[in-house]
């Protein structure tokens, strides 16, 4: 099995205080994998650090190394919007661009990087959306509608075929569902459950049965530390940590 | 509440189109200023003439306060961006004889002739201050996650402002040119010493230069009726060309642009 994306001793830090501790983890490729912990812990700090999304804040700063394949995304030579080019990333209010319309917003990636050939854009625009589910839903009102009037559960599936539209190889996911009602939690679920055959995913997610749902591995974060990270039924079942433990029975957090 | 704050809109609007309307015609578009005791005449070279200087002071103002309204709003931390803004809000309360001098020393002065190029530099430097603070607001108004979802998508950081962060604030931003212009175009004294005004047609943007303000303003303080008459069209036309081209603006920025949150 493959390695999506490596992580080796991450630690990270706004401005003097610790957000994350020395950080070990190897996500594998074409699974889905779920980070799990209470609110606080570092859980979206720590994806954030993959697509380098943490240097964006002020005065953040990290330390460690970070893999995506064999790119090192901190490395000298690397920037990050090559890093973010091959690491898509979902947030967690769905964020389509006000502006434009439906597809625009699906083909902003690729318009905005330069690239204009129509009938490619259409193309691509076309496949993203089936992937995201969405096609049906919108394919007659793509560029007559703003993408900010669609519902909020098609919006963060217009936010899912945005980031396809690149052809990311790893997809971060920030809570997708935390704001939608449990239909569109359903669906964001199985399109979770489509797309890692092809990509590398790593949700985060504060509904454990979500993390049980979609997610082959999980890792638990207590306090910007990795407590565990194992296969998802091992953590839920038979957790080596008591802090796990106690996390997933219900007894904190 | 309604009809108190638009009174005094439609009481000066009112009252122009009273006094300026009889005087409107044809010929007062198309024709130069007669002299006195000569009937009709009009003032198509000011018109013109304010068309020139506006474009020149738009051309110097709009992407310089865009772009430091730019700078400003996504790179503004820290003492320079401090003292540029400070410096922007005393450039705004500036009176505008004040720059008209700034401008007649620094260009009419060196030239040494006037010219509706020192008059359009002079109105320039009056926008900037206003589209510049106009435009860091608005774009401090779009939320953080449209950036980050951009520039999530890998596009470079320049890209993102430009065609994500402005173009979201577009209608806010164009809303702030429009102020600006509005604010200008009606501006005399700048002008009294820079584009100096011009009986006759030029087009040449280095040779003095009518202006509807500068006519407006030598017809009223005259002593005869004809040319009060005149300046009473005047003002309803340049009232009716502000009003206008702030229209116009607003109808083809709407066309292809969704009105977003902004």
């Amino acid at each position: 099995m493959g390695v999506g994306v490596h992580v080796e001793n991450l630690s990270a830090w706004f401005g003097a205080t610790q957000a994350l501790y020395d950080i070990d983890m190897r996500i594998p490729a074409n699974h889905a994998t779920a980070i799990i912990g209470p609110s606080g812990c570092g859980k979206s700090t720590f994806i954030r650090c993959i697509n380098r999304l943490h240097e964006t804040v002020r005065d953040a700063r990290l330390e460690g190394c970070v893999r995506i394949g064999s790119l090192e995304a901190y490395g000298n030579g690397t920037s990050a919007v090559e890093v973010r080019r091959r690491v898509g990333m979902v947030f967690q209010k769905p964020n389509p661009f006000p502006t434009m319309s439906i597809y625009d917003n699906v083909a902003s990636g690729l318009k905005l990087n330069g690239f204009h050939n129509r009938r490619v854009l259409d193309e691509v625009v076309e496949r993203s959306l089936h992937m995201a589910a969405l096609w049906d839903e919108v394919k007659d009102v793509l560029k007559k509608q703003s993408g900010a009037s669609l519902s909020g559960g098609q919006q963060q599936r217009l936010c899912i075929a945005r980031a396809l539209a690149v052809q990311p190889e790893v997809m971060l996911m920030d809570e997708p569902a935390s704001a939608l009602d449990p239909i569109s939690t359903s669906k964001i679920e199985e399109l979770i459950f489509q797309l890692k055959e092809q990509y590398t995913i790593v949700i985060v997610t504060h509904n454990m049965q979500q993390a049980a749902r979609v997610a082959e591995y999980t890792g638990f974060f207590l306090l910007g530390k990795l407590i565990e990270f194992d296969k998802t039924e091992k953590i839920f079942t038979n957790p080596s940590d008591k802090r796990t433990e106690d996390y997933i029975t219900g007894r904190f957090g | 509440m309604a009809v108190l704050v638009v009174a005094p809109l439609l009481a000066v609007f009112g009252y122009l189109v009273a006094r300026g309307i009889g005087s409107l015609n044809l010929a007062f578009f198309t024709h130069l200023p007669v002299p006195v005791g000569e009937k009709g005449g009009g003032v198509a070279n000011a018109i013109v003439g304010s068309a020139m200087i506006l474009g020149i002071a738009s051309l110097i103002g709009v992407p310089w306060g865009i772009g430091a309204g730019i700078y400003l709003a996504e790179y503004g931390h820290g003492r320079f961006p401090s003292l540029l803004r400070f410096t922007a809000d005393v450039l705004n309360g500036v009176p505008s004889i004040v720059i008209g001098i700034v401008a007649y020393a620094l260009v009419v002065l060196t030239q040494k002739h006037f010219s509706a190029l020192s008059g359009g530099i002079a109105l320039g430097i009056m926008m900037i201050p206003t589209i510049t603070r106009a435009t860091e607001e608005v774009l401090l108004l779009v939320p953080l996650s449209v950036r980050e979802a951009a520039w999530g998508l890998g596009v470079a950081r320049w890209r993102v402002t430009l065609s994500v962060t402005l173009r979201t604030a577009s209608a806010g931003v164009i809303t702030a040119v429009m102020l600006a212009f509005a604010r200008i175009a009606g501006e005399t004294a700048p002008l009294l010493f820079t584009a100096f005004g011009n009986q006759f047609w030029n087009l040449n943007p280095n040779q003095p230069t009518a202006a509807l303000p500068l006519q407006i303003f030598a017809y009223a303080i005259s002593p005869f009726d004809e040319w009060h008459r005149l300046a009473w069209a005047g003002a309803l036309v340049l009232i009716i060309l502000i009003v206008g081209s702030v229209a116009l603006v607003r109808v083809v920025a709407r066309r292809g642009v969704f009105q977003g949150a902004s």
